[in-house]
């Protein structure tokens, strides 16, 4: 069960191929050299970001591909619809019906999908960065499951209706990570000690999340129900300006930060001599990653297991151990709009919540990748 | 390692007096937990007329409260505390694991999201029939897990079986909602039954699955020894002529047995299988001989506590499930400060 902080994390440990081209790593890549390799510094005022070539190649991809699934997500479904009629509607010239389907029903959704894809992809490697452990994300050391009591107490014992469940989900998540980190803080921040401590956290939480839902009538229960599964259903223009402001102030200082943390990561054996700085950069860090994890409790319930899969995914795209944060977030936004596709048209007429096709793919995903790591001889 | 790493150096500083002395403490302390569980709710009784009630039921208003309405939770609680001690206590000795817990490894979800399908699906009612379905439920996410979690060249760890626990247990509860979230009526039943509990279930179940329960405590008690023997290390155990497929095989047969009836009966609980080896093992030492039976006791005691805390707790009853959680979380993180991690 231990994981001393010197080795590679067993499951977040890169995965690299070997005589990869794209990698200038190659394969004896490993340990601290590997990071460093093929990092240029790319300075821009007061901040300053590592940029390797792969990577600036991935995000670019990432960021083609979310545009080209979002567009798709929008043309396709039970009802098609052609590229030259999705820019007449959206220059003010479709029909109303076309209206409807693209301004009011599928594009709000699929926006509001990229940018919550975005915070919890985002959050989520910042997270498992700082525990050196795949399993430190936000979903699964109950930082979601907080932002959800936040929720359905604002919901079910307040009465406050959707608008003050998103405000409760943001004070829930935060309250969470200030008691989580209050407790795991113990000679300095653990890994290991900050996830054991987030699970038994989280399983509390669950628990005051079935007693609120138990003791609520069955109509309340059934309707908080529905919007603790994670759902984009009701996604609408309402809250995407909110959205944007704070998505995007957050992930450019959770980009401002990579580069600190990447070194935070590698100086292990000298956190000692950096000591408070490397807390209070953590503490920052962790700040930024629990709002970006609330908001997107806030914004469409706790959506399973994007935030435990983009990084993963984003480490293999990239070959790099470094935080990956924009990888990261740019896959979570890409995993959010295909998954949100498949809950709205996968079992039509009905919809499923977004969050039932994120737990039943991530999952699925989660165990694919262990077996795939452990064949390999890895953890 | 693991708690279970050093098991010599521990076994020095225990003697067999405290450890007995451990044992019968908990005993005691689980005989007052029936005691008070009979005890209070509603109406309070003393402890004198409970136990006449029990020896020689009267014609009295404290007989209807006793036998009619708190004996039945009482039995249930006592058993499913028992079984959920020892398949705690048998999965983190077989995964060396200290965070192996029925709810962790996946064995509650997989019981539960079975358990839905039939009732959701196919209109399964009957408490008689749900329990073949928490059974069958249990039985396939154990399976699973560990087939997923042994994948591979190397031998089975802890950080796998854990992982690939978690990995299940988020796949069925996003099963469990989209098909609970499909109707009301499913919803409002199975709402009440994800909620562990042990009161508005019915005793009769008992009658059906105690086989189930005897079996798997057996088993229990058989592989103990073996427990002992792999907890240095499977190298170890397979030199001091352990076979480990078979020790395997029977423990997993034990603790599928011990979750699937536990569930059946009373929904999923967590946490009890989780903390009370700890502290079980904290009182007694490694040896499984000893943390077994000590840590059903405790357990048996802790949700009889809980169950009866959760009557007076608020002005509606809070569920068994949840008060042990509310109980067991705090206990656990305490555990994991106290603890320097490298015994984590």
């Amino acid at each position: 069960m231990t994981t001393p902080r010197t080795s590679p994390p067993p499951v977040g440990a890169p995965v690299r191929r070997r005589a990869d081209p794209a990698d200038p790593a190659g394969p004896s890549g490993r340990g601290a050299g590997a990071v460093d390799l093929g990092v240029r510094s790319v300075r821009i005022g007061p901040v300053a970001l590592p940029v390797a070539p792969r990577s600036v190649l991935v995000v670019v991809l990432l960021l083609a591909l979310a545009v080209v699934v979002a567009v798709c997500s929008v043309l396709f479904g039970e009802i098609q619809m052609g590229f030259p009629r999705l820019v007449a509607t959206l220059s003010g010239e479709g029909s109303a019906f076309e209206d409807y389907l693209v301004m009011d029903s599928r594009l709000p959704r699929v926006v509001n999908a990229l940018l919550i894809g975005l915070a919890l992809g985002m959050s989520g490697s910042i997270f498992q960065t700082i525990s050196r452990n795949p399993l430190g994300s936000p979903d699964v050391i109950g930082f979601e499951t907080g932002a959800s009591t936040g929720g359905l107490v604002a919901l079910l014992v307040l009465g406050s209706g959707f608008a003050g469940a998103s405000v409760g989900a943001v004070i829930g998540g935060l309250a969470t990570a200030v008691v989580v980190y209050a407790l795991a803080l113990r000679n300095g921040l653990d890994g290991l000690r900050l996830v054991l401590i987030g699970v038994g956290l989280g399983a509390l939480l669950l628990s005051v999340n079935s007693m609120l839902i138990v003791q609520a009538d069955v109509y309340d229960a059934q309707e908080a129900g529905g919007w603790l599964v994670g759902n984009l259903a009701g996604a609408s223009w309402d809250g995407v300006g909110w959205l944007v402001v704070t998505v995007s102030v957050l992930c450019l200082a959770a980009v401002g930060l990579s580069r600190p943390l990447m070194i935070a990561e590698l100086a292990d054996d000298s956190a000692a001599g950096l000591g408070q700085r490397t807390d209070r950069l953590r503490m920052v860090a962790i700040a930024v990653g629990v709002l970006l994890s609330s908001i997107a409790v806030a914004a469409a319930g706790p959506i399973v297991f994007v935030a435990l899969s983009a990084p993963q995914i984003a480490r293999r795209l990239t070959g790099a151990s470094g935080p990956n944060l924009v990888t990261s977030g740019l896959t979570g936004a890409v995993v959010l709009v295909l998954a949100d596709h498949a809950a709205r048209e996968l079992f039509q007429p009905r919809q499923v919540p977004v969050g039932v096709v994120t737990g039943l793919i991530g999952g699925a995903f989660l165990a694919w990748l262990l077996t795939r790591e452990w064949r390999k001889g890895h953890a | 390692m693991t708690a279970l790493a050093s098991p010599r150096a521990e076994q020095r500083r225990i003697g067999t007096p405290r450890r007995v002395a451990a044992l019968v403490g908990a005993a005691a302390v689980l005989g007052m937990t029936v005691v008070l569980s009979l005890m209070i709710g509603n109406e309070w009784l003393s402890p004198g007329t409970v136990l006449r009630e029990l020896v020689d039921p009267g014609a009295t208003p404290a007989r209807d409260i006793v036998r009619g309405l708190r004996l039945d939770r009482t039995v249930i609680a006592l058993v499913v505390g028992l079984a959920l001690g020892a398949a705690g206590a048998l999965m983190q000795a077989l995964t060396r694991n200290p965070l192996a817990d029925p709810g962790l490894l996946g064995v509650n979800a997989g019981a539960a999201a079975a358990v839905v399908t039939g009732i959701a699906l196919l209109d399964v009612t009957s408490a008689g029939i749900q329990i073949w379905f928490a059974f069958a439920g249990a039985a396939a996410a154990s399976v699973i897990v560990y087939v997923l979690g042994s994948g591979g060249r190397a031998s089975t760890t802890p950080v796998r079986l854990a992982l690939a626990g978690a990995a299940l247990t988020a796949v069925l509860s996003s099963y469990v909602n989209g098909v609970a979230l499909s109707s009301q009526a499913a919803f409002d039943t199975m709402r009440f039954w994800l909620v562990g509990s042990v009161v508005g279930r019915e005793i009769s179940v008992l009658g059906t699955i105690w086989p189930f329960l005897v079996a798997g405590g057996l088993v229990a008690a058989f592989v103990s020894p073996a427990l002992n023997a792999i907890a240095l290390g499977e190298d170890t155990g397979r030199a001091l002529g352990v076979n480990l497929g078979r020790l395997r095989i029977l423990t997993a047969l034990a603790i599928t047995l011990l979750c699937g009836a536990a569930t059946a009966l009373a929904g999923p609980i967590a946490f009890l299988g989780l903390v009370l080896p700890h502290v079980a093992r904290h009182l007694v030492g490694p040896d499984q001989r000893w943390v077994l039976p000590l840590s059903m006791v405790l357990s048996a005691a802790l949700l009889l506590l809980a169950d009866t805390t959760g009557r007076i707790a608020s002005e509606r009853e809070v569920e068994a499930g949840i008060m042990t959680a509310f109980i067991g979380a705090p206990l656990f993180i305490v555990l994991v400060r106290r603890r320097r991690l490298a015994h984590l």
